[in-house]
């Protein structure tokens, strides 16, 4: 399967980047690893015009202790995240979530800044994040702006970045010794999450997030809630779907995934306790 | 737009339509055709190759993307007497194929895992090919093919 044709410029800068892409128009489209673009143009789901190659911005890899949080650049790949001293001391979700990203080859080319803009409620990191309160940082013509990871998801594929805006770091609070757990549930090895859970827990606080429990990655917040109140964890997860809204594909029904989050739900918050 | 790119050790310039993906650039313009395509969907492996020392799946990258690189393919793997990769053998001795379509993918994918982790576990070897599937389901011989290549 080949893309249907499109023009290709490469960019040095997260600045070049942006002035390519506001040139090229909402047509054209900023290329990471390519992971999750280059398979949907191959099925002509995607025909951007213009691929403007982020891929040689390397100074937007990166992965730095910033007091309380941990900075990542949008250009480190799945597999720097996955074996990152940093992240495993203080932020252990997220490298874990980022070692079940596809495979290996995967991991090698991957980035957490292209998984995060492509806002696929069924990939890992977008969940993992977003359980763990991080906030995105992004450049357009105009400057930088923040987003928190809870407002970025609008829907399937769809994200609050602006077609001239590129995702450059991802800020991860610090997860100081907070228990976790990363479920997911899939048939093949490799595949996406039938459904997957991100969660960790704290003292009396703590954050679950859903993979493919919607049109968007899904923060479980009423299990958060619950929990804070001093809900046992079973009675806990029994809240998963409360703010899901799943639905039916070839892998699974919907009362399957309801059924599926309920159960790893629990399982994480146990992982996540023990 | 051309590319420069170092393909077992040779190096070639290119001229390539933005759309090529890399396995269709080392198979039909280098007519290196030892790296297979299975699924076209960066799930089999079959396609896998080293970029820069590392495996990755030619059917979803851009020769574009290669611009720069060395590229290692199964045909580069072999001493050039023709003596085989200590990893090829290993497979041979363990009869760690049987069509041997997803071979090179799997011993492309085996030399990668074997760099990051050169000393694994059976655990190590089998999550770390998971990217690679193998339709005769002979997965037993190749994981006991990639262990015996690492010495176990």
């Amino acid at each position: 399967m080949i893309p249907a044709a499109f023009d290709y410029v490469r960019a040095g800068s997260a600045a070049e980047a942006i002035s390519l892409i506001g040139q090229h128009g909402s047509d054209a489209k900023f290329l990471a690893g390519g992971h999750s673009l280059l398979p949907l143009m191959k099925l002509r789901l995607a025909q951007p015009s213009v691929l403007v190659d982020i891929g040689r911005v390397t100074d937007l890899s990166y992965i730095k202790d910033a007091g309380d949080h941990i900075a990542i650049g949008a250009l480190t790949r799945h597999m720097d995240v996955e074996k990152s001293s940093v992240l495993a001391q203080h932020a252990p979700l997220l490298a874990h979530a980022a070692g079940h990203v596809g495979d290996p080859q995967v991991r090698h080319r991957g980035t957490i800044g292209g998984s995060i803009a492509h806002a696929d409620p069924a990939s890992d990191l977008p969940a993992t994040t977003l359980a763990l309160g991080a906030t995105y940082v992004v450049q357009g013509p105009k400057g930088s702006r923040e987003i928190k990871a809870s407002d970025f998801y609008l829907g399937f594929l769809e994200s609050a970045l602006a077609p001239d805006e590129m995702l450059t770091e991802i800020r991860v609070p610090k997860m100081n010794g907070a228990g976790w757990s990363f479920q997911k549930f899939n048939r093949r090895a490799q595949d996406w999450a039938i459904v997957g859970v991100a969660a960790w827990r704290r003292n009396g606080d703590s954050g679950v997030a859903l993979v493919n429990m919607g049109q968007t990655p899904v923060l479980a917040s009423s299990v958060a809630v619950a929990l804070k109140s001093g809900a046992s964890i079973a009675d806990a997860a029994e809240l998963a779907v409360a703010e899901a809204s799943p639905s039916a594909d070839n892998n699974a029904s919907v009362e399957y995934r309801t059924h599926l989050a309920k159960v790893l739900v629990r399982r994480a918050l146990e992982q996540a306790s023990a | 737009m051309q590319i420069r790119v170092t393909v077992n050790g040779v190096e070639h310039v290119s001229d390539v339509e933005p759309r090529t993906l890399l396995v269709q650039y080392v198979r039909e313009a280098l007519g290196l055709t030892g790296t297979n395509v299975g699924c076209d969907t960066s799930s089999c492996g079959a396609c896998s190759l080293h970029v820069d020392g590392e495996a990755a799946k030619s059917c979803t990258l851009l020769a574009v993307q290669a611009d720069g690189a060395q590229v290692t393919t199964i045909e580069g793997l072999a001493g050039k007497d023709g003596s085989l990769h200590p990893m090829q053998k290993a497979f041979m001795e363990n009869h760690g194929l049987q069509c041997g379509y997803c071979t090179p993918g799997m011993v492309m994918a085996a030399t990668s895992l074997l760099k990051e982790i050169p000393n694994p576990t059976e655990e190590d070897v089998r999550i770390g090919l998971e990217g690679n599937l193998c339709r005769c389901t002979g997965y037993h011989n190749i994981v006991k093919a990639v262990l015996a290549c690492a010495g176990k």
